[in-house]
């Protein structure tokens, strides 16, 4: 080897040193790192605004009235009254819907993942999925108002509610529950086959266990998605001021609809009870979330139990 | 306990894409069999194809015979999952389940065969990981999850997974390459031992390992690039590597290709 000196200078000629960063790339960096910290606050503006607004509104009626009365007697513009009856309407309603939407969203994301294989029939599915997921909620409200109620013949109803939440809740749910599956490694379902462990178990026993959190999370931004959903419910609940707590019979309130109605009426009683209203709302969307946080943390895998 | 292995005109496809063509063999029962070759030459599509794991791939399919101990895995009538309970499968990269404890993990394929009362399962999974070697480290922590453990534990922890349900055959991808050289140690004692009792085959791309642990060793080889793989030459270890028939071994196990 003919000995030249290894000189600063590669192939391409250019030298290799050391670079320093430049200050223009560093007042660049400056000025993108503020222009990110702006966009966060105003993301963050209007989230925390009306979350003051609905708790300082919300507290003044925050009582134990409110949590366990009806509107029934209550007049025009008494104070007192409460929500009891929208609370128990919307819970059994959330409460239905999930039972109709999550089992099936669950299924129908597991035949996408893994018995679909991109044939004609899972893209077919993927389509309508999309479909729906486009659907507005009015229009769900109008389809089962059209079809279970004006053309089965079917009353209002808590169950009529939560067949139109259903319709909303289920795209979200396939597409949560497909997303999840899919990050589920495909390693791992190689494992099982080759320990002898059929394809039912293994998606049963390894796929969805690994999915799980994932899998909760979704149903639960779902279940946060409908709970606020106005226009369905009025369609197919109907409405009323006493306390209903058979969803299959008769009709029942909601809290968005209690909002919608307190709301719209003209003394300030009545405002405040929407705003009440309201603050309920939020404290169960976000309890709910809870519990499902703590159901995935109970059963998260990297922890020796 | 570990059978014999007779493969006949087997080819592999994805799709239309052939993988590897003709290869026929014999694998001895109690003894470690090493497949080599260079990268895409189809050794790990020639193991999968052994416990009937190619077709779980969308599109893959296999053609030709594979006896164990005189019967055909690929009569139409077989069961692909009891085959894949008889030859169990450890994998190039540990994989233990996520979800599962090391003790739910080594008890994973057990379930299966009818229930087993919780003293039974308790005696297997201990005897499954002393198998592997790994008893001594885990023992106070079974109910710990195994992705805590090590990367050579893991790979460890696997093996115990697939000797739990005393399979007949072991097939082994890889197992080493993702492991420093003291878990390789560990695996490989491990492997000496197992071959007492099981039929196992080893893809490696360490020639040493071939080498150290294999009693018979086959050299797969691409004809072209593009073309399927085959088995250019199969013999006993030592003179595969003292004295190989074909030129194209000779020239792979000296390092003048691949
Ligand atoms: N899942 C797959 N789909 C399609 N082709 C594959 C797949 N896995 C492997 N192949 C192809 O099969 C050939 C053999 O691959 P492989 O068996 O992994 O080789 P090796 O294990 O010897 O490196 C390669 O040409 C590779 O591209
Ligand atoms: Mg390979």
């Amino acid at each position: 080897m003919t000995s030249t000196p290894i000189k600063e200078v590669r192939e391409d000629g250019r030298k290799t040193s050391i670079q320093h960063i430049s200050t223009s790339r560093r007042i660049k960096d400056r000025v993108v790192q503020g222009l990110v910290y702006l966009a966060f606050a105003l993301a963050v503006v209007p989230l925390v605004s009306v979350l003051w607004l609905v708790v300082s509104n919300g507290l003044e009626r925050f009582d134990l009235e409110f949590l366990t009365h009806s509107m029934n007697g209550i007049g025009a513009r008494d104070a007192h009254g409460g929500a009891y009856h929208a609370i128990i309407g919307t819970l059994e309603q959330v409460l239905l819907a999930s039972l109709i939407s999550v089992p099936i969203g669950l299924f129908t994301a597991i035949y996408l993942v893994e018995y679909g294989n991109n044939g004609r029939l899972s893209r077919a599915i993927s389509f309508f999925v999309d479909v729906m997921t486009g659907v507005p909620s009015v229009v769900a409200g109008l389809f089962i108002l059209a079809f279970w109620i004006l053309f089965l013949g079917f009353e209002y109803s808590g169950w009529a509610g939560a067949l139109a939440l259903s319709i909303l809740m289920m795209p979200t749910v396939v597409r949560s529950a497909e997303e999840m599956l899919r990050l589920v490694p495909n390693d791992l379902r190689e494992a099982s086959y080759a320990l002898g462990v059929p394809k039912w178990r293994t998606i049963l026993k390894v796929v969805l266990p690994t999915a799980f959190t994932g899998i909760v999370t979704g149903v639960m931004l779902a279940v946060a998605r409908v709970a606020g959903e106005t226009a369905p419910l009025l369609m197919t609940v109907f409405f009323t001021n006493s306390i209903n707590n058979d969803p299959f019979n008769g009709p029942q309130m909601g809290l968005p609809l209690f909002v919608f109605d307190q709301a719209a009426r003209p003394n300030d009683t009545a405002i405040d009870r929407a705003w009440t209203g309201a603050l309920t709302l939020i404290l169960i969307v976000m309890l709910l979330n809870l519990v499902a946080r703590l159901i995935a943390w109970w059963r998260a895998p990297a922890r020796g139990r | 306990m570990s059978k014999q292995i007779q493969v006949s005109g087997l080819d592999a496809y994805y799709g239309s894409h052939k993988a590897i063509e003709d290869v026929s063999m014999t694998i001895e029962p109690r003894s470690i069999t090493a497949f080599i070759g260079p990268s895409g030459c189809g050794k790990s599509t020639f193991l999968r194809t052994l416990n009937r794991m190619h077709e779980v791939i969308p599109g893959a399919r296999v053609e030709g015979k594979v006896l164990l101990d005189g019967e055909d895995l690929y009569a139409p009538t077989v069961e692909p999952v009891s085959v894949r309970r008889m030859i169990g499968m450890v994998f190039q990269r540990p994989n233990p389940f996520p979800t599962m404890s090391i003790y739910e993990n080594v008890a994973a394929g057990l379930k299966l065969n009818g229930r087993l009362s919780k003293s039974e399962t308790d005696g297997i999974v201990e005897d499954s990981l002393k198998g592997a070697n790994l008893w001594n480290e885990v023992k106070d922590r079974l109910n710990k999850p195994g992705a805590g453990l090590s990367g050579g534990q893991q790979q460890r922890l696997c093996i115990a997974r697939a000797i739990a349900v005393r399979p007949e055959v072991l097939l082994m991808d890889e197992p080493c390459s993702a492991l420093d050289p003291i878990s390789t140690l560990a695996i490989e004692d491990l492997m000496a031992k197992l071959k007492d009792q099981y039929t196992i085959v080893i893809v490696t791309h360490n020639m040493q390992q071939a080498a150290r642990v294999s009693d018979r060793t086959a050299f797969f080889n691409l004809a072209e690039q593009g073309k399927p793989g085959k088995v250019i030459e199969m013999d006993e270890t030592s003179r595969m590597f003292t004295n190989p028939s074909q030129k194209a071994t000779e020239d792979y196990i000296t390092g003048r290709f691949g």
